[in-house]
């Protein structure tokens, strides 16, 4: 059987970095094939050679046993190559056919709305995958439009679909219909290619697996044939540690507590309703759901940055739903946000000014001894083991991982009663992953309460005293993870409330 | 990735330029616009040796060219200053000319008012007025801006030909000279009312309020928590707002500031050298400052440095006026330096290479 898709020994180079470094990879008709690594190992760039974006520096790219050189996006359309990105191409205001009509490649001047509708409805209908072409993009949810996003591609006639983390902003079950069209569509002659780096997901999904690490592929394994710990062993390089368990707590003090909190945002749209909650010391509260669904709002709230439209924040018994950030980082709020590179540091300061951020307040007076910040970072960066090149240099020549134990050695640092962390773990590889769980359980352990947003069950099933499960900006349960199972929180994340689960 | 440029020459990202290297580029960039505008002079049929050399000897060739350029200097240097702390914020406070007009209206009101008080209280009396109508100045475009982010660019900008029409206004109508043969300008301030200058010179004692302002400036901007305050800002408004900074607060403190410093640079030019209001006080200060401030990259100290060859390029512009070309000619200079200036900046943070071609 010819591979529909073929790349052989592609090599590209980035400056200072070879992200791809003679790789061959193969995708056949009928297959589910993951391309599977840690973040930095080069999947995207893979893919980005053949979808056209990148010109590879060395190497060759067969489409149907035909040696093709692709030099843009578009020459890779005509091959039948599609994607599905993370952050999908969708014009909000649009409505679902108007989106796709923007991809149409033989659009004539004049067209029939009413036909184009009808072909989308009877494509997405092949598959199981209903959509209404009037409907605006901007009213879909997120599962809808990656929906489109795929219908998109198979109207462009594509037989080679490429789909990047695409179980990411979905619920468990939204996942597992996902992995349903797209095995149909397999079976239907196309070849799928699922970028991810979610081990368990690609094992019960794809049929091969290729692994990458570093730019260099590993291998590629039918799924039949492995495990988990082998995978984890090709991705990482080592033998992972178990998973890692945070030892139950005793409870302490009442650190945090959210009577009735709500948020509104324009319209009077309720961002957050009705929230109540309560984090003792010692103790981790996971908050689980879909991206979205009121996460940053939450953190937001309890850091200070947002005032509740309703309800009261309580911190160590005192009263401070009014008071702004400045007072909550003096009442003891370390903040980790979801967006580290513009909130949690300033990208083009260096290391010793990006400590400062916390740091300058503590000193006496109107002026700021650079000379003891200098000592201060100096400290942390050994305690935290960060490595930089150079602190003159601005933050955002550093690692993701590096950035990341940075924000987090000067949020730990500066003795807080509660640290608040979103998505601590997003975007770094797995050795940086486990630090920064480890460093977050150990807080817990000193009698500091945190309140840990995260997207991984897995993680929030190991770390957390108690999860929280948001949908639509509302509590839908608060569970022990020893006594409940992913379903359930997965359930609930879509938006049943834990009583119903239990009455059914 | 590399960026195109032209056959097999390619951009490429550098990590970042040393400080001699910015040096060198702006020094480069500086000469390649005035090679440009000696090309054309050159079209208009002119000896661009001939026309430089004339602008040199006007500014610095005699005490008398040292002197004026000093003059010109020192309301360039203020404004310039004044502008860098709003762009240190990311606020492209443009009017400076008008917060300029507005100093000068202020300080004219006491020297029109209080003629007759002492010297060591008009003056400083004259000094605070300028402070604070400059500041308003700045802080009425602030005040949409931190409420509703309305663009300061335009505001500040618009605002100037209000202050100047409002000082035409003053000079026409009600505090015209009635012995001045029904020119547009106040009566002469008193001496009280007027800074001295330095020896026989026309250079005012304000000049060392340019020295004060660079240095405390140049401290505040770099060791205060308000000058940290200030760059964090500039960079990110939401990192601002999650280290507790009152971002608010600091737009309307900081554009007070910026127009305040404008302001006294209206009273330094009207108590200083004019010695009187009349409608045209400036050739374009408040404008000049702008280039000034981002040619000196912001730094109060090197701001001083290039207000003082642009003041030379100012005294130059007015040499070659009496020589009969039109007074745009510095203009065109300045915009010329600009423009290459900024277009040299590219190198600062790329490097051109040429790439091998691939079989």
């Amino acid at each position: 059987m010819i591979p529909m898709a073929e790349m052989v020994g592609i090599t590209k180079e980035f400056p200072g970095i070879k992200a791809n470094d003679n790789v061959s990879f193969s995708a056949y008709e009928g297959e589910i094939h993951a391309l599977l690594g840690e973040n930095g190992a080069g999947k995207s760039t893979l893919m980005s050679v053949l979808t056209g974006l990148y010109k590879p520096d060395a190497g060759s790219l067969k489409i149907q046993g035909k040696r093709t050189d692709l030099s843009s996006p578009k020459d890779a359309v005509n091959c039948g190559i599609g994607m599905v990105h993370q952050h999908f191409k969708l014009v909000q205001p649009f409505t679902v056919a108007e989106n796709i009509m923007l991809s149409m490649k033989n659009l004539k001047q004049i067209y029939n709305r009413a036909e184009i509708e009808k072909q989308i409805v009877e494509q997405s209908e092949k598959f199981g995958l209903t959509i209404d072409p009037r409907a605006k993009v901007w009213q879909l949810s997120v599962g809808q439009q990656q929906r489109l996003e795929i219908v998109k591609l198979l109207l462009q006639g594509a037989k080679i679909l490429i789909l990047d983390e695409p179980t990411a902003v979905l619920t468990p079950q939204e996942a597992e219909a996902l992995y349903t069209t797209l095995r149909r569509m397999a079976k239907n002659g196309r070849a799928i290619i699922i970028i991810s780096h979610k081990m368990t997901e690609v094992m019960e999904n794809a049929d091969r697996i290729t692994v990458l690490r570093d730019g260099k592929s590993i291998g590629t394994v039918r799924t039949q044939e492995t495990n988990e710990n082998e995978l984890a062993k090709m991705m990482v390089g080592r033998d992972i540690s178990e998973v890692i368990k945070k030892p139950v707590q005793k409870d302490g003090k009442e650190i945090l507590s959210l009577r009735e909190v709500s948020v509104f945002g324009i319209n009077r749209a309720p961002l957050l309703k009705d929230i109540s909650l309560e984090i003792h010391a010692g103790e981790i509260l996971g908050v689980a759901g879909v991206d979205g669904n009121g996460q940053r709002e939450l953190a937001d709230v309890v850091a200070g940055m947002r005032v509740a439209s309703e309800g009261k924040v309580m911190l160590l018994g005192q009263d401070c739903t009014r008071s702004g950030r400045k007072k909550r980082i003096q009442m003891g709020v370390g903040y980790v946000p979801e967006d580290r590179m513009t909130t949690g540091l300033v990208t083009n300061l260096n290391a010793y000014e990006n400590v400062a951020l916390k740091e300058y307040r503590n000193q006496p007076g109107p002026f700021i001894s650079w000379k003891k910040i200098i000592q201060y970072s100096k400290s942390l960066i050994k305690k935290f083991d960060v490595r930089l090149a150079s602190a003159q240099n601005p933050v955002k020549m550093m690692s993701g991982g590096n950035i990341q134990k940075l924000l987090l050695a000067r949020e730990i640092s500066s003795e807080p009663k509660l640290i608040i962390a979103v998505y601590p773990m997003r975007g770094l590889d797995i050795g940086a992953m486990n630090y920064v769980k480890q460093l977050l359980i150990e807080q817990s352990e000193k009698g500091r309460a945190v309140l840990l947003i995260l997207e991984d069950l897995e993680d929030l099933f190991s770390m957390s005293d108690h999860i929280a499960v948001l949908h639509g900006g509302e509590i839908m349960g608060v569970v022990d993870p020893s006594e409940t199972t992913r379903e359930k929180i997965g359930l609930m994340m879509a938006g049943r409330r834990e009583v119903d689960i239990h009455a059914s | 990735m590399p960026l195109k440029i032209f056959g097999d020459w390619r951009l490429k990202k550098v990590e970042q330029a040393s400080p001699l290297k910015t040096v060198v580029i702006t020094l480069i960039s500086i000469c390649l616009g005035l090679l440009f505008s000696a090309l054309l002079l050159l079209f208009t049929g002119n000896d661009p040796g001939e026309i430089y050399g004339d602008i040199v000897f006007a500014s610095v060739g005699s005490a008398y060219g040292w002197s004026e350029t000093l003059v010109e200097m020192t309301p360039l240097a203020l404004c310039a200053l004044g502008v860098s702390v709003a762009f240190r914020m990311k606020l492209w406070n443009i009017g400076a000319e008008g917060q300029f007009y507005m100093g000068a209206f202020g300080a004219t009101f006491c020297a029109l008012h209080f003629p007759n008080l002492s010297q060591w209280i008009l003056l400083p009396l004259m000094f605070v007025a300028a402070l604070i109508c400059g500041g308003i100045w700045g802080l009425i475009p602030a005040i949409p801006k931190a409420l509703w982010n309305v663009n300061e660019t335009i505001s500040t900008l618009l605002l100037n030909y209000i202050a100047i029409s409002w000082v035409a206004y003053l000079v026409f109508g009600p505090w015209k000279d009635p012995s001045g043969n029904n020119f547009p300008l106040t009566a002469a301030f008193s001496n009280n009312a007027s800074i001295p200058s330095i020896g026989g010179t026309r250079i005012s004692y304000a000049i060392i309020l340019v020295a004060v302002f660079a240095v405390v400036l140049f401290l505040l901007l770099r060791h205060s928590k308000w000058g940290y305050e200030i760059r964090v800002s500039g960079s990110s408004r939401k990192a601002a707002e999650y280290a507790g900074m009152n971002y608010v607060r600091n737009i309307l403190v900081v554009l007070f500031i910026s127009g305040a410093i404008s302001g006294i640079a209206g009273m330094t030019e009207v108590s200083g050298v004019l010695h009187k209001l009349q409608q045209s006080i400036s050739p374009g200060y408040g404008y000049t400052a702008i280039i000034i401030a981002l040619l000196g990259r912001l730094n109060p100290l090197s701001i001083v440095l290039v207000s003082f060859l642009m003041g030379g390029l100012v005294v130059g512009g007015y040499d070659l006026q009496t020589l009969g070309f039109p007074s745009s000619i510095s203009s065109m200079f300045q915009g010329a330096i600009l423009f290459f200036v900024l277009a040299g900046e590219l190198f600062c943070n790329y490097r051109l290479v040429r790439k091998e071609v691939q079989a």
